[in-house]
Order: C-alpha cells, then structure tokens, then sequence
C-alpha cells in the first residue's frame, strides 16, 4: 500500500471515494508462495494494482510476478530515466540455506512492496510503460520480456571504482591505460559527492549495530528462557511457598523470552530493514552519478570532436575542396549528436538537483518513522519486563522469612 | 564468579544496616507506588513507609555496594511519594523483622570487619627446589572484633589459609564449613601476576568473612589465632600425604607383630578419622570394614538407621544439581544483558557519527531535521546502555546468591562424609572387638585342653583382654563422636534450610524489584523518544 510518509511533502492522500476522482496507483506485493523444485524452486509473489487511470486495463489487476522480474523493471527504469534515484531493490540472497526461510521471505516481500509503491508514486516514474507492463501483462509475456533483457545497460563495477577514485584522490589511473577522465569542475556537486559516499559509511554502520542489537534480543530471550526453566527445577527442591514463587518467576521469565523473540522481530522489520533500505538508495544515488559522469564525458568528447570536425570543415571550405559537402554533412550530424550528448547531461543534472530534494525529504521521514518505531516497541518491551516483575512482588512478600533464632 | 563487578567484602554494620534499610524501603514504598489493587496487601513494616527523604539520601550514600537498588531507582520510586506522606521523616532505627538476613547473620557475627589488602612479594629463606621459587605472596589481614572495637592487623600468605581451613575441617566435624579458596595450581602460573594475585585477595576475604558468620566457627580460637596472632601462624601445619604415609610405613611392622601399643587405637585416635592420618593399619581395617559393608553378607553392627537424614542427603544431591544448572544459567543471563547493554551503545555512537555528520554537512533543512531525530535517538540509545549495565551490575550480585550456596554445597558434602567415617571408625572397632572376643575364646578353648593350663597361652589371653579393654574405651569415645558429628549435622541442616530460605526468598526479591526498577527507567528513556518522533506515526 502507499503509505502517506513516503511520498514527498505536499501531495494529498484524498481518498479514492471522492466524486472528483483523483488518479492513484496503489500496489500490494503479497502472498509468497514456493514454486519449482529443487536447484530451480522460487518464490512468487501476486501483486495486486487498485487504479483508476485510463492507462490501465481496468480497475483491479491481479498477477504473479517473481524476484528477476522486479530486477527486469528495475533495470529497465535505470536505463531510461538517467538522472533519477531508482528506488532500491533488496538484495538477492547469497546463502542457499537462508532462501526460504520465513523471515528472509517476509523481509524481501516487504521490500519488494516499497520498491513498487516508490515507483508509482513518483511523478516520472509512475508513467513508465514498463510498469505498466509489469504490473498488467500475463506471466508468460512477462518472462518473454525479462529473457530479450541483454544486460548491458548494467552498471559495471569499473564505472563505480572510477568515480569513487575520483572523489578519493586526484591520481590518474595509469592501470586501466586510460588518461585521467574529464569530469565536472562543480563545487557544489563535488561536495554532494563527498557527502554521498560519507553517508553511506555512517548508515552502514548504523545498520550494522541494529542488526547486532536485534541478535542480542534473541540471545537475552534464549538466555531468559533457560534460566526460567532451571529456576523452576531449583523451586522444585524448595518446598512450599518458596517452591511456588520460584516457578511462577521461572514461568514469567519464560514468558518475557517470548516477548524479547517479537520485539527482536519487530526490530529487524521496523528498523533494521528502513536502514538497510536507506544504505540501498545512496547506493542508487551513486548509480546515478555513474550516469552522470559518463554523460559529462560523452558531452565533452562529443564537444571536442565537433569542435575539430569545425575545423577542419571551414579548412576544407577554405580550400574549395570536393569534400568540404560531405564534411559539412558529418559536421552537422556530429554537431546534433553533440548536442544531444549536452541535453542529456543537462537534464541528469536538473533530475539531479529534483531528486536530491525529494531524497532528503523523503529519508527524513523514513527514517523519523523508523525512529519512532524503534523507540515504540523499546517502551512498549521494556513496560511489559517491569510489568511481569512487578507482579511477581505481591507473592514474595507473601511468603514468610523463616523464624530466626 | 560471575563478572568483574561482584561484591567485594563486606562493609561496616552502618552501612550495611543501610543497605537492608533500603531494600526494606524500596519494596514497601514500591509497593505503595504500585497500582491500587495491591495496596491491600498487609506488611508489618509499614510504619517505614514514610520515608523519602533519609533514604534517598543513604540510597545515594550506598552507592556500588547496595545490595538491592540502584541509587537512582530509588528517586524514581520515592519523589512520587513525596507529596503524599507528608510526614517528617526522620526513623533511623532498624526494625529487626524488615532487616535482611544477611545483616542479621552478619551482626551476630564476632567480627565486624575483615579486609585483605596489600599483596607483597616476600622471600623464603630457605632455598625451594622450584627453579626461581623462593618467592612466595602475603596478604594483609585487618580485622575488627565486634565487642571491644580493637582493630588487628596481621600478615599472612596463602598456605597459611589451607592451614586453617585443615584445623578447622579436623576440629569440626560434621559442621557445614565454607570450602577454602582453591590453590589453583595451573593458573597462577598461566594467568597475569597480578590479576591472579587479585582474584586470590578477593577469594581469601570472602572465605574469611563466611567463617565469620557461621555461628560456631566464626567463635572458633583457630580463626582468631588465624586474624590477630603475630607473626607465625600458631597452628599446627598439615604434612602432605607423601610424607604422613612414610611415617605410617614405619610405624606399620611394629603394628603388625603386636609390640605393645602400637597395635590398636586409642581412644584419643578413634576421634579423629582415619584417612589423613598416620596409621596405615587402622586405614586398612576401615577399608576392609568398608568393603564388608558394601558386599558381605552380614550386617554390620551398626548402621546408618536415620531415615530422616537419608531423604535429606539425596534431597541436597538433588538442591546441588539444581544450583549448579541455575548458576550456569545465571551466568549466561548476566552475559546477554551486559551484551545487549553493550550494542546498544554502539548503535547509540554510530547515530551520534551520524548527527554530527549530517548537521556538518547540511544543506537542506530536512536534512537539520533528521539529524535531531538521530541525536534525540542516539542519546536515549546511550542512557540506556547505561542503564542496562548499571542492572547487571546488580543482577551480578543477587544471583551470586546461587553460586554461593553451590559452593556450600561442599561444605555439606564434606559433613556428611565427616558422618561416615565416623560411623565407619565405629564399625570397624566393633569387628575389632567382636574379632578379638573370638581370638580369646579359641585360645581359651585350646589352652583348657592342656592339663594344668597353658601358661603362654594364658599370657595372650591376657594381653588380648587388655586390648579389649582399650578397644572398648575407643569404641565409646568413637561412637560418642559419631552422636556428636549426627548431632551437628542435625542443626547444621536445619540452620541451612533456614537460611537458604531466607537468603534465596531475599534473592529473589532482590532480582525482581532490580529488573523492574530498571526495566521502568528504560521504558521512560523510550517513551520520551517516541514521543517526540509521534509526528511520524503511522496513521
């Protein structure tokens, strides 16, 4: 479902029973199922598209879609619009073992739910025709499409590792044989640069210290578990009244195990994953200053070689020579590539700029929610701890020290 | 011991009076606190419920060595009350009944302070046969008696505690003696010098302190000698096995071939066991008396009849089994608590990285937003860390509770066997006897064969009459020494099941109250936060 927070400030969740009729998008990514056997078993997942746009084949659309699809749209958006932070995917799980489990699954399918409902609340994005495609075409024209997907609109690690050398050092990279590239002399991108790989350090290790907090609320549940049972056995050879308390501290120890298990649940869902999903978008951002760099040089080269093209052309025209035509004819074409080289990176930059406000916007929400959250299940865990204690102090009281002599 | 941060000694009785004051305070004024419907609940230390102010205070005198609350826990609890009991507080008295039993226990004690302090490499004058020994560490021992106040200071080192710990074990049998601290032979060689020197200071004084409190020993010359003689130790020094057996080995043929004496037990000897001693004959008898118990077809004379004392032995194997899985328990509880304190820490640095990055950095004014969001995260992250590991501080020391009480268990299992080999000694001098009886009447059967008597036979007869005699004598001091090791058990069991009644029920209590003072205090540091950020709740 679209949830209000994320989309940016200032748009309107009116409801769809209004007269006026609003256009929306609502997406639900649900119902995991096992499909396949063996080496080829996956997870499907249906998603379902409540809308009233004239684009859209009706009012509700029902269909199954699988992990690789999602990664088909997304690369798909990547390719096309240049300039603007795709929404995230998570990641594909490394171990075989983990795959399946419950707790993986229902992670990915949150997630998966984000990435969707980011998609079409986004004012671009929204009108992709691969969306639409994705959320309405049968199953098998779905796989048609995903195999023509050839892959080479990818990211390539190099890419990656070129613009990060570029923030850390001036040195050129003498190994790749390349010249050092031409890239932006722009203060103020430089900095967002700098800001946007420093972040990324911080916001992992944030999420790695919550996903190490989440294990230890296991291990204290684990560990409050054990000890409830070994202290009701020790009540067992207490007698009377003592015998008792010491199992009814036993059972309620047993019983905050079970609620330190759902609070460590929540915490990886509610707080852990919006982490995680915080470290995937920078990650997408610096995917799209991939982009960008790439299409600085290609305006660059592109303006260079137009240049000498000019050259050389009133050279030629100088000389009345018979092939200043054919000169001019590359020239001009050469001249309209140029230019379009230039449109293209100006408006990655000017998507840019969009995007970077949206970003902000959209993360300080996010990330204010998981706050919340966290804090919330904190408070709400920590009351029960004292509360289940607290009751145990009536019966303590009631059973009387021994007489001394 | 379960963490660095156990309970070191044991204060002076003001302080301790103060402690169990607050933890007094702490449940009645908790309980008050509490909701409505537990305010019926009757308690005879009412009258200590108005009592804010005092006691906030000493809560913040009794700092780490509080044995119940956290000193804060204490504001949380008691500034709510404040308007309602507008009664002058002013009660420095102890009511005895909500005092806690230890600091009964500890009042009763003859002493009021014992300290061991001041480790000091010192020089054995005679050469060891350990390359580079010689060296040995002494500690100082301060005491203070309860009646007169006069203060003792002596030096001693650790051989002189196995020393008294052996005196003591020989001189009271069938008493539940605290268990000495171990000689740990491999660690003092592979742990760091001075953090074994350490851990040893720390084991003597909590030896010496639990000998103090028990009723009989801590009455006992042999501690006192131990705390204020002079100089040497004036004990006598246990040999070790090698050269008891030796001398036993010498003594043996004399045994055997019935030179005088040497050839049965006297009296003096049948009170004492024969394990550890230097008569490798008696030894022997009670190892072959011991066989015939196990497998011989006859019942020995007397035996162990009390069934009363037969169900509590297997009920305290079964409390020893039983503590010792708690205490293990115990120990993983205090480990995930003191790790779970720990990374929330750690998350609370990484979003304290994070403002501080954020604010630097900021060009947008979401960006400002966020990064006090973080801040007001990373804060409350921090005091909870804080929080949790000031919990397990406490949690440290009331669950120690169990691992005390298993290490009495040995003391337990020491009295019985005391018991045991009592009733063995008895046995076997009983077969002595009955062994003897026959011996005379053989002879006195053969010797009435011979016409007139047989003069060298009659001699044996004789000698063998005599040694009944002794024998007989023997056999009551040991079977008076049995009744008086039964006996000690007796009280000794019933003055554990007392204590460990009242010490496990304090224990309890003091865990419980512990966790939920802390567990409130966190769930406020939360509930502050979600507050704060409610903005962005989910509608």
């Amino acid at each position: 479902m679209i949830s209000p927070q994320r989309s940016p400030p200032g748009s309107s969740s009116q409801s769809p029973r209004s007269p006026s009729a609003p256009p929306f998008l609502s997406v639900t990514v649900t119902d995991p199922v096992k499909l396949g056997n063996g080496v080829q078993a996956y997870i499907s997942y249906r998603v379902i598209t409540k809308t009233n746009l004239p684009e859209y084949q009706g009012p509700e659309k029902i269909v199954i879609r699988r992990y690789s699809d999602f990664v088909w749209l997304h690369d798909r958006l990547a390719e096309k619009y240049r300039g603007i932070f795709i929404p995230p995917l998570p990641e594909k799980s490394a171990v075989e073992k983990f795959r399946f489990s419950a707790e993986f699954i229902e992670m990915r399918r949150q997630a998966l739910d984000i990435f969707i409902n980011r998609i079409a609340s986004h004012p671009q994005l929204k009108q992709s025709e691969d969306l639409r495609t994705f959320l309405q075409e049968d199953e098998e024209t779905m796989e048609r499409a995903r195999s023509q997907e050839t892959g080479i609109f990818k990211k390539k690690p190099a890419d990656l590792i070129q613009i990060f050398k570029d923030v850390q050092s001036k040195v050129s990279d003498v190994v790749l044989g390349k010249e050092k590239p031409v890239e932006e002399s722009n203060p103020e991108y430089e900095k967002l640069k700098h800001y946007i790989f420093e972040l990324e350090d911080h916001l992992a290790e944030a999420q790695r210290q919550a996903y190490r907090l989440v294990k230890r609320h296991r291990e204290l549940g684990q560990s409050l578990s054990d000890f409830g049972k070994a202290i009701k056995l020790l009540g067992a050879c207490e007698g009377d009244s003592l015998g008792k308390v010491f199992a009814d501290l036993g059972s309620k120890s047993e019983l905050l195990s079970i609620k330190l298990q759902k609070e460590a649940h929540n915490l990886l869902m509610n707080f852990e994953e919006p982490l995680k999903d915080y470290v995937r978008a920078v990650q997408s951002i610096k995917a799209t200053m991939v982009d960008r760099a790439n299409a600085f040089r290609q305006q660059c080269e592109l303006a260079e070689t137009t240049k000498l093209k000019e050259i050389n052309l009133d050279k030629l025209m100088l000389m009345r020579s018979e092939k200043a035509m054919e000169a001019e004819i590359e020239y001009k074409e050469l001249k309209a590539e140029s230019e379009e080289a230039t449109r293209r990176f100006e408006t990655i930059v000017k998507l840019m700029s969009e995007e970077m406000v949206r970003f902000q916007e959209q993360k300080t929400a996010d990330l204010g929610l998981a706050f919340h959250e966290f804090a919330k299940g904190q408070a709400k865990l920590a009351n029960e701890i004292a509360d289940a204690w607290r009751s145990l102090v009536p019966k303590l009281d009631a059973c009387s020290p021994s007489l001394c002599s | 011991m379960m963490g660095p941060e156990t309970h070191l000694g044991f204060g002076s009785p003001p302080r301790e009076k103060m402690e169990s004051l607050v933890l007094s305070d702490v449940a009645s004024d908790y309980r008050s606190a509490m909701s409505s419907s537990l305010s019926a609940v009757v308690d005879g230390c009412d009258p200590l419920l108005s009592l804010p102010s005092p006691l906030s205070t000493s809560a913040a005198a009794s700092s780490s060595s509080s044995f119940v609350d956290p000193p804060s826990y204490a504001d949380v609890v008691f500034s709510p009350l404040d308007s309602q009991n507008g009664a002058a507080p002013d009660r420095p008295s102890l009511r005895r009944d909500s005092s806690s039993p230890r600091s009964d226990r500890a009042a009763a004690s003859e002493y009021a302070k014992i300290t061991v302090s001041d480790p000091q490499k010192e020089q054995d004058a005679v050469n060891s046969l350990v390359p580079g020994g010689g060296t040995y560490v002494t500690y100082l021992i301060t005491s203070r008696t309860r009646a007169g106040g006069a203060e003792f200071r002596v030096r001693r080192r650790f051989r002189d505690v196995v020393t008294l710990a052996d005196r003591l074990a020989e001189a009271y049998r069938g008493y539940f003696i605290q268990p000495r601290p171990d000689k740990n032979v491999v660690e003092s060689q592979v742990m760091q010098k001075h953090e074994f020197v350490e851990q040893r200071r720390s084991a003597i004084e909590k030896y010496l302190w639990r000998l103090s409190v028990h009723p009989v020993i801590g009455k006992s010359e042999e501690l006192r000698a131990f705390l204020q003689a002079q100089g040497k130790l004036p004990l006598p020094t246990s040999t070790d096995v090698a050269s008891r057996m030796l001398d036993g080995a010498v003594r043996l043929p004399k045994q055997l071939f019935g030179e005088g004496p040497a050839g049965y037990v006297t009296p003096q000897d049948a009170v004492q066991p024969a394990k550890g001693g230097r008569d490798l004959l008696r030894i022997f008898k009670e190892l072959k008396q011991s066989v015939a118990n196990d497998w011989g077809v006859a019942k020995p004379p007397v035996v162990e009849e009390d069934k009363e004392f037969l169900e509590r032995k297997e009920k305290m194997q079964d409390l020893e089994q039983q503590l010792s899985m708690a205490s293990q328990q115990a120990e993983v509880l205090v480990k995930a608590q003191q790790d779970i304190g720990e990374t929330m820490g750690q998350l609370g640095l990484a979003f304290i990285k994070l403002t501080k990055f954020e604010t630097e950095e900021a060009i947008y004014n979401s960006q400002r937003v966020r990064a006090t969001d973080a801040k007001c995260l990373a804060t409350a992250a921090v005091k909870a860390s804080r929080l949790y590991r000031e919990l397990n501080a406490q949690t440290v020391k009331h669950l120690d509770t169990l691992h005390e009480y298993l290490g009495l268990m040995l003391a337990v299992q020491g009295a019985f066997s005391d018991r045991a080999s009592a009733l063995l000694t008895v046995q076997t001098l009983m077969s002595d006897l009955t062994s003897l009886h026959t011996r005379i009447d053989k002879l006195e059967a053969a010797s009435s064969k011979i016409f007139g008597g047989d003069r060298s036979r009659m001699r044996k007869v004789e000698e063998l009459k005599e040694t009944i005699r002794v024998t007989e004598d023997a056999k009551c001091c040991a079977l008076r020494e049995y009744e008086r090791i039964k006996e000690n058990n007796r009280s000794e069991l019933e003055r554990l099941d007392r204590e460990r009644h009242d010490d496990f029920l304090s224990m309890l209590k003091g865990f419980v109250i512990n966790q939920a003072g802390y567990a409130e205090k966190i769930a406020n540091v939360w509930a502050a936060v979600a507050e704060e950020t409610s903005a962005y709740a989910r509608q």
